[in-house]
């Protein structure tokens, strides 16, 4: 079982967009870390002071951190937004104003 | 002269049930939430394009909901309900006598600038997850308990394979119920609460039966499930180097101290975890409305301190969404007899207050019962980050108090950075308070979203309009 399943889902069809370049598919509606999670993906950036991985924690917009580069703007919540096909996402290191 | 107008911000169950007495009351309503659908927390859909055809398998009460959205969609098709979507309302302004401005950010970037004027509002924006620190949990795995349905009701996506649900609080057993139907391996249930406590509180459990049938549901749920559950158990650490791999947990003794020699450790990609609730309360605040401790306080129409201004639902108190409804359905009314000029008569929602009042005392019993572990900040190490977002360690907190005579979470917070980053404390704020050893206060936020500069310097700009 999984949760497509479990609630009869028939998505739209599946579109892909690219994280760092690679290309991951992406279900409509799914937001940035809903399709991140189904490939795998758990962290998308690293804190400002210590470098450490972070990726969703609150999954409500309310921890701010699950913070990631979207068609470059830097900072958007990824429980939040939701993806579109093309959709360039970037991991995020620190503050994403470095680079 | 227009008819009287009310802002709902909030689209769970409080706001709805508000909304639609209103509504029905010819009160016109601007609905304004910042989630793509309504439902708020409790009632969350998934995504229109994910096509779920029987989204009730992740839900409970759904012909509530049904009633409820079908009554929405009639009000919004007649023009008597304006339902504004991805509207994330970050400050709310009383200008001239008698009129409320709400300003929202919209747009994909969120930089677009959106106002609602309205002679009445209310606030109904629910409650958020409260964590306490534990060594580990920053680890990419470790994710709220709350947030883990979030993303299975929305985004019809599971957070790995295998979960351990953990903390403490009615929120952990839909949880790992849903979880495990969905399709993951719920290795352990670990709830910190006695359950002996319970009994002795059976006098605020008999007066609700229902409640008593559905916890029972659940336990045959998990049974179903084979969840081990472990009671008077609480998560000591989480494991791994880039993500989760494993967790600690320990039993209790009586006076809530980790027991050493009861660890275990149990592998797991997924450590779903939750010490209860927190109301969101800064629209109240900067709007001045009074909270106590850390709950926007109400009369018994729902009617804030600051006229023209209601609330209901988890911003008063967390009660869980029954109560919500009884809250947002007798503000409803409570309004639509304000702005017509009359005193609202109690007896018209008599039924809704009897409802309100037993679920309150069910829920002071149910909060003294789901407490964390007295003793629960013995476990967090000096290394341990508290404030996720400014990397605050534990031991700064600790320092602040001992060498330089922190005493209250202001001082804590600007001696350390801690609660001074993106979240604004909302996260680390119980946890800094514990650590430090004071008391947790509603922190101060002057907005509650983060706003670009220049929506702000144009805020004040617009004219008066409907
Ligand atoms: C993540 C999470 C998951 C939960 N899941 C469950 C569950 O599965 N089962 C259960 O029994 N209980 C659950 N709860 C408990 C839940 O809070 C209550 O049962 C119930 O939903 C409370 O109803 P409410 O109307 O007070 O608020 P909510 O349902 O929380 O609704 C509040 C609404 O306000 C909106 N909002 C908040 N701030 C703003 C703002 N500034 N601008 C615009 N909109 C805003 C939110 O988007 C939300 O839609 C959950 C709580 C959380 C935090
Ligand atoms: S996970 Fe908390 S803001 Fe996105």
């Amino acid at each position: 079982m999984n949760p497509l399943d479990l609630v009869r889902a028939e998505p739209g069809p599946a579109f892909t967009v690219t994280l760092d370049g690679r290309e991951v598919e992406a279900l409509p509606g799914q937001t940035v870390a809903a399709a991140l999670w189904t490939a795998g993906v758990t962290s998308w950036r690293t804190t400002r002071g210590e470098g450490r991985p972070r990726g969703i924690f609150c999954g409500i917009g309310v921890c701010f951190d699950c913070l990631v580069t979207v068609n470059d703007r830097p900072n958007q919540r990824a429980c939040l937004v939701p993806l579109r096909p093309g959709d360039a996402i970037r991991t995020q290191e620190g503050t994403g104003h470095d680079e | 002269m227009s008819e009287p107008s009310l802002a709902v911000i909030g689209a769970g169950p409080a706001g709805l049930a508000a909304t639609l007495a209103a509504a029905a009351r010819g009160i016109r309503v601007t609905l304004i939430d910042s989630a793509p659908e309504a439902g708020g927390q409790f009632y969350r859909q998934p995504a229109p394009g994910l096509g779920a055809r029987r989204p009730q398998a992740l839900h409970h009460q759904w012909r509530t909901w049904e009633r409820l959205r079908d009554r929405l969609r009639t009000h919004v098709r007649a023009g008597t309900v304006r339902h504004l979507t991805d509207h994330h309302v970050w400050f709310v302004e009383r200008r001239g006598a008698a009129r409320l401005t709400v300003h929202a950010l919209t747009g994909p970037e969120q930089a677009e600038a959106a106002e609602v004027h309205a002679d009445a509002v209310l606030l109904a924006t629910g409650g958020y997850e409260k964590v306490l620190p534990f060594p580990g949990w920053t680890l990419p795995g470790v994710v709220t308990a709350g947030g883990a349905q979030a993303m299975l009701k929305g985004g019809l996506v599971l957070p790995g394979r295998t979960a351990v649900v953990a903390g403490t609080g009615p929120l952990l057993l839909p949880v790992a119920t849903g979880l495990a139907a969905a399709g993951a391996t719920v290795a352990a249930l670990v709830d910190s609460a006695d359950p002996a406590a319970f009994v002795r509180r059976s006098r605020a459990l008999a007066a609700r039966p229902d409640k008593v049938v559905e916890g029972a549901g659940y336990a045959g749920r998990l049974l179903r499930h084979r969840v081990r559950t472990f009671l008077h158990h609480t998560v000591v650490a989480a494991h791994g180097a880039e993500r989760l791999e494993a967790v600690t947990v320990a039993a209790l003794d009586r006076n809530g101290r980790v027991r050493p020699d009861t660890r275990r450790r149990l592998d797991c990609d997924t450590l779903a975890v939750g010490h209860g609730m927190l109301p969101h309360t800064d629209l109240a605040d900067a709007l001045g409305c009074r909270v106590d401790g850390t709950a926007v306080h109400v009369d018994d129409e729902q009617r804030t301190d600051v006229p023209g201004v209601w609330a209901a639902g988890e911003t008063t108190g967390i009660g869980g969404s029954a109560l919500s409804l009884a809250e947002g359905h007798i503000a409803g009314r409570s309004i639509a007899a304000r702005l017509a000029g009359r005193t609202p008569d109690p007896a018209s929602w008599a039924a809704a207050a009897r409802t309100r009042e037993r679920l309150r005392a069910f829920f002071a019993a149910v909060d003294s019962v789901y407490a964390p572990p007295a003793h629960w900040a013995e476990q967090v190490t000096d290394e341990t980050v508290v404030c996720r977002c400014e990397e605050v360690p534990a031991g700064a907190v600790r320092e602040a108090v001992r060498e330089l005579g922190a005493g209250d979470l202001r001082t804590v917070k600007l001696l350390t950075r801690a609660g001074m980053g993106w979240c604004q404390g909302r996260v680390c704020g119980p946890g800094v308070a514990g650590i430090a050893g004071c008391e947790q206060s509603a922190g101060r936020r002057p907005f509650a979203r983060p706003v670009p500069l220049g929506v702000l310097a144009r805020a004040g700009e617009s004219e008066e309009s409907a």
